[in-house]
């Protein structure tokens, strides 16, 4: 059994916000800073990894027709004690990333996982897909909140990067930045990803 | 006049959508043409309206007297999941054409986080039951209101040249970020 190959998959080619285009609410809602992007990404990570290994373990007792509910049950429990745990631990991101931590709930990725992966796998090739997509995703907000923190602010992690003479573009930390901003990185996504194949067709020939 | 600021500031100010970002999943992925935003956006006014009275019910009458709040996010979910499928029921019944019209949409709203998100941030903002139910419909109006622009907009864009790495869902957040420029032309509203 490769491990590397799912946590590749979901960094890479799968990766659950640029290609499969899944979880856009806290991946658009809450990267105003690169810090909040990791919290978000993470505490995604730990009920994902979770829900995909219970869900596994139980693939084969789980009657076929009432599965979503007992997904749903399952998803939820974890990002119930996620929650407990970032409110007790680190109040501030727990402040900061409100509504949006039980809303893990109805991010499709987690159940999008239990649904293709988890209910199909042993419980160790289930936990490194947990980890892979976790991960991707983990990815993709920090990318988001460093873009955003960078232009909105001037910084990244709060450090001073583009000097006190900058002025930032406060447009980048409000809504409308969450939407320019992911546009332009799945194009650019896209735009590698042509370039690559332009260049294996030109090899290939 | 604290209802009518509620639907205004639920409508047009923090839109769901393009403000709060509650609801995206739907709204990129069924605005590809008119009609369907219009169902969708139906299916949800009814449903969030609904799961908003309902959710009030469970947090103070059920949650809050037996001391277990920090259930709430289970309750939620199993609530807005079982009211989806006895809506779906219950059209399919007494409406048949109501449910043809909808019938896609509805177990696609289990998964709408708009939907969970309005039953939260009742509970947040301490709203009282018609507050809520205000809210709720108010929300639902205000998403619906983003997907039919978003889907006019769609359709135009189909006859428009693209370069092609934008095609797709880039062009389409690029788009959704100009409404949300746009939108924030009402926050002086209130």
């Amino acid at each position: 059994m490769n491990f590397l190959q799912p946590i590749k998959n979901g960094i890479f080619s799968e990766n659950p916000t640029f290609r499969i285009v899944v979880g856009m609410c806290p991946t658009l809602a809450v990267t105003t800073s690169a810090i909040n992007g990791i919290g978000m990404g993470l505490s995604t990570m730990a009920v994902l990894v979770g829900s995909n290994i219970v869900l596994s373990a139980i693939r084969k007792i789980v009657p076929d027709k009432i599965r979503i509910p007992i997904f749903v049950v399952v998803i939820a429990s974890f990002v119930t004690i996620v929650a407990m745990l970032l409110e007790a631990f680190v109040p501030s991101l727990y402040k900061a990333l409100g509504i949006y931590i039980p809303l893990i709930v109805v991010n499709c990725i987690i159940i999008q996982r239990a649904e293709a992966f988890a209910n199909q796998n042993p419980v160790l090739s289930s936990m490194a897909d947990g980890i892979g997509m976790g991960l991707g995703f983990t990815f993709a907000l920090l990318m988001m909140g460093s873009v955003r923190e960078l232009i909105g602010v001037g910084s990244i992690f709060g450090i001073n990067i583009m000097g006190a003479d900058y002025e930032p573009a406060m447009i980048f930390i409000q809504s409308p930045g969450a939407f320019l901003t992911l546009g332009f990185l799945m194009a650019l996504v896209n735009f590698i990803s042509y370039k690559r194949k332009e260049k294996k067709e030109e090899a290939g020939e | 006049m604290r209802l009518l600021l509620i639907i205004v500031s639920a409508v047009l100010i923090n839109n769901f959508v393009l403000v709060q970002f509650l609801g995206i999943c739907p709204f990129l992925g069924v605005t590809k043409k008119v009609e369907t935003a219009i169902g969708m956006g139906a299916a949800v006014i009814f449903v969030m309206t609904l799961a908003s009275a309902i959710t009030y019910v469970v947090q103070y009458a059920i949650l809050e007297k037996f001391n277990i709040p920090f259930l709430q996010t289970i309750a939620f979910i199993l609530v807005i999941a079982a009211l989806v499928q006895f809506v779906e029921l219950v059209l399919k019944k007494t409406s048949p054409s109501l449910y043809q019209a909808l019938g896609v949409y509805l177990p696609l709203i289990t998964t709408n986080c708009a939907v969970l998100g309005v039953a939260i941030l009742n509970i947040n903002y301490h709203y009282n039951f018609i507050e809520s139910v205000v809210f709720g419909a108010a929300a639902a109006v205000g998403f619906t209101l983003a997907l039919i622009l978003f889907a006019c907009i769609r359709e135009r864009m189909e006859y428009s040249p693209i370069p092609k790495a934008l095609e797709g869902f880039p062009i389409a957040l690029i788009s959704a970020a100009l409404m949300s420029i746009a939108f924030m032309g009402f926050s002086g509203l209130i």
